[in-house]
């Protein structure tokens, strides 16, 4: 959803396309990474500069983000190192309603005067845009917090682990996939600390020190006679976690169908090589699909991408209102079919929650991007659309008010918006191991690890792919399968979900790349879920000749 | 001001030089302005202004090098960037494929900068959202578009005497309308360096037409048709078809472009009717005329008459193989025939019209496999005429298959910074309906 144009990074899959988003910065040393920033007294008195400054200039409303985000990013291909990046980025954003109009204006001059200047800026769009502008902006009221602070309760701060401990863990895992008969391995260690400062005229001064860490491979295997190729990424899923999470620690390991390893909320990078390039090499020879009506068993670092596109994106209010429409699209979940009050999205197990309070999530901050205090909330309940995504300038549209909590700017350079909360399904409540329900499948796919996701701009007609495949009949895994996708349509996808596990499986897929807005912005976001069983779903084979 | 004159520029960065002390030094300068109006429901929702500005230092002990960035240009922070690059260069891991900076270079001038575009005020912007919101609603259509528009320059200097310097502006919009019963929805994008060529009213009739024209779409069966894709449905195809000319990932083996432990240049993929080319110095595409290392950009063919003619080669793969380096393309350039859009549908006896596909992404790099769906606009013809609107389709399908059974090259239409013609192409694969509108 960006503009490529010829730009191709390889080894990275998707969402490596959007990679240079996250690394806006200036090139640091990594010592100062670890440098404190400004102080939050200093903080305190610029924001006020800007708050003061729209207020003189006649806005009715202003917030300001004072914004530091350090990235560091360790790549290295086979046995050499790639890259080691440490980047900082500070600045400044201001948001302001005058005459009833959204304004927007940044610098990363953080002075009075820079701070004056981009006031007045923002304050001038406000004015301009007014003339067209149909209905002033109504902004649902927020409590005043005072002087508050929030940090992601991580163990280990990657700042303050060595870089040489980093890229010793990435040859390792390197080194592993090459001695199991891997031809080519990527590996990447993408660590993010959003250092945030928010002041707003509604009263609240909030100080938020988030950390989120990605680690990923890709492990390619290739027979040259038969001239084919085959990849096999990571099962680690980005987390809103320090850099415990390359812990590896046995109690966060699941055993699941195949000899797969599955991985909850601690990551062993060297174990999952190993096997990834087993399983390239075995996907050289798995055989081809035959296509057809399959009961699918979704394992959730996969199903987390389908529950992002059908029901994350679908419920955003933003595009539920036509704000998205030239971009990312509307929403076939419209008003009506909520008002009904028995729309049913999905059979009466489904049950789909939004949050941003979830330990180790990705969304997982203490206040939103526009002062608001985070929360969980339902989506869905028994099957049935109860409630949407939506912030204070168009939450009362759903006659509430209170916004849920989930508006992101990805920095101080860019507008904040609504975007997607954790959205997760909540586990089935009686026990109930993916053991058992492959059991209970006749003729069925199990997919884990995501693959290829396409999606219509209203959300109904859906294709996914996976990272690997197995064949299932009459309840055993019979051997491992290409060139799977499944299509379907997301009502008759969710009404088909027959089985969920229990929370013994449950764990969270993340992205950190949810694209959206003009222009566009990334946001990071994890789904959780345990594996779970859709009936009867189209299966295609999706290999070719040319 | 972020926008510095090739003069200025050059002094900065001389002057960051002066301080360096390691055995190669490479100096980039870089600033934007830029500036947005967006808008949904026929009415303003965000925009903004940012300006950006910074200088990076690569400096290089050995084949050991480190990177830092700053965005003050004072003599003691330029000082400080070239000292904390240089500390970073003697941490960091020796780089085996290390490449030492390029000397002197000659380059074409470029045609990228015009001042109307860089002038563009937020009135000016305000005033576009309004030629699509005021007759959209004289139409009882809803538009919700985007006009970004951004001035920039990039500079760069090194300690081998290569000099560079590329001064830009471009402009993008996008609008979709939608009609207010909810059945029709018709988009358009236009793309200039130069936003006097921009018609906003012309753009948002194309785009409001469509949404008239596309209401209550009929179902037809998915399969395999004939199909004339607009410039705009096939340039993400063909530009993510451009990715695989990757020589290094070819010869490694693991690209479409692999083949028989070589790779397929020289080799014929393609419909002999297909040439694409990139060139910086055309007129309706302009970019710069060097890339990010400072390598002279030229006019490139990428396929002659079906054949693969070049493969990209960074300097380092170049060197490994004995061949001279190919920098990638910056823009993409399909060469096309007469036919207006009009010619293309007469000549129809039965196909579908595609005005864009959407949601694009790859399924098997194998063979270039990809899935999407259509969207704003999509048409039954019958007899040489357009018919009725049908509902969108799925698709999954090779830009090499694609390209394989093309029927006849209409006109090129510039689309995001690339030059595409309108093409007819046999049997493309629908593999299922979508109910989106």
């Amino acid at each position: 959803m960006e503009r490529r144009k010829f730009v191709q990074l390889t080894g990275l899959g998707a969402g490596a396309l959007l990679m240079p988003s996250l690394l806006l910065g200036n090139n640091i040393p990594v010592e100062a990474l670890l440098d404190p920033g400004m102080d939050i007294a200093v903080k305190k008195r610029l924001a006020d500069v800007a708050l003061n400054t729209a207020k003189s200039l006649g806005a009715s409303y202003a917030d300001a983000r004072i914004g530091r985000y350090l990235n560091q990013y360790v790549s290295t291909r086979e046995d050499k190192v790639q890259n080691v990046t440490n980047t900082e980025s500070f600045g400044i954003g201001i948001r302001v309603i005058a005459n009833g109009t959204w304004g927007f204006a940044s610098t990363n001059d953080v002075s009075e005067d820079g701070i004056k200047k981009a006031t007045d800026q923002a304050v001038a769009i406000a004015k301009a845009n007014a003339i067209i502008q149909k209905e002033p902006v109504k902004l649902a009221p927020v409590e005043a917090y005072g002087e508050v602070s929030w940090k992601t309760p991580i163990k280990k701060d990657f700042k303050e682990v060595p870089v040489s401990e980093k890229v010793e863990l990435l040859l390792k895992a390197n080194a592993a996939a090459m001695d199991n008969g891997a031809n080519f391995v990527n590996s990447n260690l993408f660590m993010v600390n959003e250092q945030k400062y928010f002041a707003s005229t509604d009263g609240s001064y909030i100080d938020q020190d988030i950390h989120r860490i990605w680690p990923t491979f890709g492990v390619t295997a290739i027979d040259r006679a038969a001239n084919k190729f085959k990849s096999r990424d990571a099962m680690s899923a980005p987390m809103g976690m320090g850099y415990e999470y390359l812990d590896g620690l046995e109690s966060e390991k699941l055993e699941g169908p195949a000899g797969l390893r599955l991985y909850r909320n601690s990551y062993d990078i060297v174990e999952d090589a190993t096997l990834a390039a087993k399983q390239a090499k075995e996907m050289l020879k798995a055989k081809s699909v035959e296509p057809g009506k399959y009961d699918l068993v979704l394992e959730p670092n996969h199903l987390g991408l389908t529950i992002h596109e059908s029901v994350g994106h679908p419920l955003e209010l933003d595009r539920v209102l036509g704000y998205e429409a030239n971009y990312a699209g509307t929403s076939f979940a419209n008003l009506d079919k909520w008002r009904s009050g028995d729309f049913k999205y999905g059979s009466d197990i489904v049950n789909l929650v939004a949050d941003k309070v979830q330990p180790g999530s990705l969304g997982n901050v203490g206040w939103d991007d526009e002062g608001v205090k985070t929360k969980q909330w339902d989506l869905v309940r028994n099957g049935v659309l109860i409630n949407y995504q939506a912030i204070r300038d168009q939450v009362h549209m759903l006659d509430q008010n209170e916004s849920h909590g989930c508006c992101y700017a990805q920095s101080w350079n860019d507008v904040q918006f609504q975007r997607m909360p954790n959205v997760s399904l909540e586990p089935g409540k009686t026990p109930y191991s993916i053991h058992e329900m492959i059991k209970d499948v006749e003729k069925g796919v199990y997919i884990a690890g995501r693959g290829s996701y396409s999606i219509d701009q209203q959300r109904y007609n859906f294709q996914f792919g996976g990272t690997v495949f197995y064949e299932i009949k009459n309840g055993e895994i019979v051997g491992m399968l290409d060139d799977v996708a499944y299509q379907s349509n997301t009502q008759e996808f969710w009404n088909s979900c027959t089985k969920i596990c229990d929370e013994g499986d449950y764990r969270m897929f993340g992205s950190f790349f949810d694209g959206k807005g003009q222009p566009s912005q990334v946001s990071a976001v994890s789904h959780g879920s345990s594996t779970t069983r859709f009936n009867d779903v189209n299966v295609i084979n999706t290999g070719r000749t040319v | 001001m972020a926008i510095y004159t090739k003069e200025e520029a050059r002094q900065i960065m001389e002057k960051a030089l002066s301080f360096s002390t390691a055995d190669a030094t490479t100096i980039n300068l870089g600033g934007s302005e830029s500036g947005n109006i967006r808008y949904a429901r026929n009415t303003v929702s965000t925009s903004g202004h940012r300006s950006n500005q910074s200088l990076s230092v690569t400096a290089s002990f050995g084949k050991q090098s480190g990177s830092a960035t700053i965005d003050e240009f004072d003599d003691a922070s330029l000082e400080k960037v070239v000292k904390i690059a240089e500390e970073l260069a003697k941490l960091a891991p020796v780089n085996p494929e290390f490449m030492a900076p390029l000397g002197p270079q000659r380059y074409d001038d470029d045609i990228t900068f015009v001042e109307a575009t860089a002038n563009i005020t937020p009135e000016y912007r305000a005033k576009v959202a309004a030629a699509s919101i005021e007759p959209a609603s004289e139409k009882d259509v809803t538009a919700a578009g985007f006009l970004n528009d951004s001035s920039r320059f990039r500079s760069t200097l090194n300690s081998n005497g290569l000099f560079a310097y590329n001064k830009s502006t471009d402009s993008d919009f996008t609008v979709t309308m939608r009609t207010n019963d909810g059945t029709g929805s018709g988009w358009v994008s236009r793309d200039f360096n130069d936003i006097t060529k921009f018609d906003p009213a012309e753009a948002a009739k194309v785009a409001i037409d469509k949404a008239v024209l596309s209401r209550e779409a009929r179902a037809i069966e998915p399969g395999k048709y004939t199909v004339i894709l607009e410039p705009a449905a096939s340039v993400d195809l063909l530009r993510n078809m451009s990715g695989s000319f990757n020589a290094r990932t070819a010869d490694e083996g693991r690209s479409f472009m692999s083949k028989d432990g070589g790779t397929k240049l020289g080799q014929k993929i393609v419909d002999e009717r297909v040439n694409i080319y990139s060139d910086p110095l055309h007129p309706d595409v302009p970019t710069s005329t060097w890339n990010g290392e400072g390598m002279p950009l030229k006019k490139t063919s990428w396929i002659e008459n079906g054949v693969v003619k070049n493969l990209a080669y960074d300097r380092y793969w170049a060197g490994q193989k004995g061949m001279e380096a190919v920098p990638f393309p910056s823009n993409f350039i399909m060469e096309g025939g007469s036919a207006t859009l009009q010619d293309l549908i007469k000549s129809t006896k039965k196909g579908i019209l595609v005005t864009r596909l959407w949601y694009i992404r790859g399924v098997d790099p194998q063979t270039l496999l990809y899935t999407g769906l259509t969207r704003d606009g999509t048409f039954y013809i019958e007899n040489g005429e357009i018919r009725y609107p049908v509902k969108n389709f799925r698709f999954n399908e090779s830009p090499i298959i694609m390209l394989n059974n093309l029927e006849e090259l209409g006109q090129q239409v510039r689309i995001d910074g690339n030059l595409i013609p309108f093409m007819k192409v046999r049997d493309f694969t629908f593999t299922s309906l979508s109910d989106a509108v």
